[in-house]
């Protein structure tokens, strides 16, 4: 059964005197666990406020959000129930997401205190998480002691004290250097399959989701265009957006090659523009894509597009006969 | 390199900490020709930045610099304050990471790009403005005449990095040094502006210098390719040959961090963390996080020795052992 499912969610920023922007329009997927789901798109897209909607950190103008099947309520001022403390959220930038004045240790503590976990072992068990992520002696420093890597596996070590069945990751990485992504994101892989949990890993960056992630979901200004298995929509893309997306992607020694530009901007998402999305920037727009919205349809087994010429491509090479 | 524009010879720069003097930029050299790309690389706290800054007169007050930097003949570290800021901005303008910092949120966007224009070149107000528009359109801004009375915050970040290059560009100079200038940007803009950097080059014979820990943006633009860590170049040689036959093991490590194809092991991270000023380790810095470090590596730093043609590698462990 999967863990975290999205269904038809809508949110949208209120507006003085407008109407509301919506950030996110109608998104669906699905987490299953032990699995690693890559949400992927220019910024503005959508996807780190579909990332707090998911975590209940912002309220749906529509659709439903279930966590182990049950419906999740929009974070209050209260406490949350405790059935909903293992969804779990990684922040961007660990310099803030850490108290600058507490030991490293007694923050982990809290999060196994929060969790319902607490008992007589907390120091062993801070010991056991932190020398999970490979800082051993922390337990009695403080955050500014340590590097943006070093950070942010503290950071997630605190998350995992919680024992999360579900994170959502946004965008875990941005804030380091190469050799610092890779640890933190070899990391995080290692813990979604030893404690077979769902982690939802929100990422600009396509190449390091291509490496971590099992299925990616790609957002254009608030809808999802395409989905399916990452390696077959790296190496396959049905949607243009993937398609140029992934050939902005540098390559890294061979012949040098200069990524491919995508000409345009991302629109206004309070002015979006009519029919697909995507068609003023489309390589293979039609007039129809001006006129009607495609919808997210299935392509081939767990795959799904959200592009009228893919479909009606695909529909011909299911059926060679139609005109 | 017979025509070099810029020759940075046994550049450093000492800083002082607690621990008294401590070099955050040792010995570096390198050359860039005309209409070149030269990548400088490295995890944060290598050096790049310093380097960059040492070049222009910014480096932090009270640091030491030594060694020359030789910018069309004259020594950019031996000017006077007052012959170096015309040559900065003129001459030579930088790129930073965050447009914003460049940028100044209450001016519109005609202002910032004609002032300094009109200051260094002595052009008429409507001149500055005519090549002002140019410049707009040169890094492909859509509506450059509504754009100059626009202000910054009405840009995406891609466009307001645009519009920072268009002012670094505004008195053409001849080098142009960029630190980390897409790395806060998407993949789709980042194409757009390694597209423009290039374009500038072969059109306008621009040199520049580009900063960043990417190596994949350096893969893409760069003709030569200096990898520096602890402040210390440690190889040093053409994009291709260096990205693809690295001869030491640090570019190697680096390599091997990146997120590749696939099926290839990729992400593998570089053990251990860059050591801080004051505290890099004797020998070769790089040896407590090296998988290939002998006896020799404590004792004595490795010279950048030449290792093929147009190629240096500051390693004694030459080949390096496959790969594992």
């Amino acid at each position: 059964m999967d863990v975290l499912r999205l269904s038809g969610v809508t949110v949208a920023y209120p507006r003085r005197g407008a109407p509301p922007v919506r950030a996110v329009v109608d998104a669906s997927f699905a987490l299953e666990p032990g699995e690693i789901v890559g949400l992927v798109g220019e910024s503005g897209c959508g996807k780190s406020t579909l990332g707090k909607a998911a975590v209940g950190l912002l309220p749906l103008a529509s659709g439903t959000v279930t966590f182990q099947g049950r419906p999740l309520p929009p974070l209050g001022r209260g406490m949350r129930p405790p059935a909903f403390r293992p969804l779990q959220m990684v922040f961007q930038d660990p310099y803030s997401s850490l108290n600058p004045r507490r030991r490293v240790g007694e923050q982990i503590a809290d999060g196994i205190r929060l969790g319902g976990h607490g008992s007589g072992r907390l120091t062993a068990e801070v010991g056991q998480l932190l020398e999970r992520i490979g800082l051993p002696a922390a337990a009695r420093q403080f955050p500014h002691e340590f590097s943006g890597g070093q950070r942010q596996r503290i950071a997630v070590a605190r998350v995992l004290a919680a024992r999360p069945a579900c994170v959502v990751a946004d965008e875990p990485l941005s804030a380091l250097d190469s050799s610092a992504q890779a640890q933190v994101a070899n990391l995080l892989a290692s813990l979604v399959r030893e404690m077979r949990m769902a982690m939802l890993f929100i990422s600009h960056d396509l190449s390091v989701v291509r490496q971590i992630a099992d299925r990616t979901v790609v957002m254009y200004l608030g809808t999802i265009v395409e989905t399916g298995p990452t390696r077959q929509l790296w190496e396959d893309p049905q949607h243009p957006y993937t398609a140029a997306l992934i050939s902005a992607v540098p390559k890294v020694g061979g012949p040098a090659v200069l990524p491919a530009e995508l000409p345009g901007e991302v629109p206004d998402p309070a002015r979006p523009p009519g029919g697909c999305r995507f068609h003023p920037r489309c390589p293979i727009a039609e007039a129809a894509c001006r006129l009607q919205e495609p919808g997210l349809l299935p392509a081939g087994p767990a795959r799904e597009v959200a592009c009228l010429v893919a479909q009606r491509r695909m529909a011909a090479m299911a059926d060679p006969e139609a005109p | 390199m017979v025509d070099s524009l810029l020759a940075v010879e046994r550049l450093s720069v000492a800083l002082h900490t607690r621990s008294g003097w401590q070099p955050a930029v040792d010995e570096v050299s390198f050359e860039v020709a005309e209409g070149q790309i030269l990548g400088i690389a490295g995890e944060s706290g290598s050096g790049k930045t310093m380097t960059a800054l040492a070049l222009l007169g910014l480096h932090p007050a009270g640091a030491r610099t030594s060694g020359r930097a030789l910018f069309e003949g004259r020594d950019l570290l031996a000017l006077a304050r007052r012959d170096l800021r015309s040559i900065r901005g003129r001459q030579i303008a930088l790129v930073l990471q965050d447009p914003m910092t460049a940028l100044h949120p209450l001016l519109r966007i005609e202002t910032q790009l004609t002032e300094h224009v009109r200051q260094h070149l002595g052009v008429s107000r409507d001149e500055a403005r005519r090549r002002a528009t140019e410049l707009l359109a040169t890094v492909r801004i859509p509506d450059p005449r509504g754009a100059l009375v626009a202000y910054p915050h009405q840009f995406s970040g891609g466009m307001r990095q645009r519009i920072a290059i268009a002012m670094a560009l505004a008195c053409e100079p001849k080098l142009l040094i960029a630190d980390e200038p897409t790395t806060a940007l998407d993949v789709t803009v980042q194409a757009g502006i390694l597209r423009l950097l290039d374009r500038l080059r072969r059109e306008r014979g621009v040199s520049v210098v580009i900063i960043t820990h990417d190596l994949g943006v350096l893969s893409a633009v760069a003709d030569q390719l200096c990898v520096m860590y602890a402040g210390r170049i440690v190889e040093r040689g053409r994009t291709g040959e260096l990205l693809s036959a690295p001869r030491h093991p640090y570019t190697r490590a680096l390599l091997d961090a990146l997120p590749m194809a696939a099926g290839s092991t990729g992400m593998r991270p570089i053990t251990g963390t860059p050591p801080s000023l004051g505290a890099v380790p004797a020998g070769c810095a790089f040896h407590p996080r090296c998988p290939f470090a002998q006896d020799a590596c404590r004792a004595a730093v490795p010279p950048l020795a030449e290792v093929g043609e147009g190629h240096r590698s500051a390693c004694i462990v030459d080949p390096l052992p496959a790969r594992t």
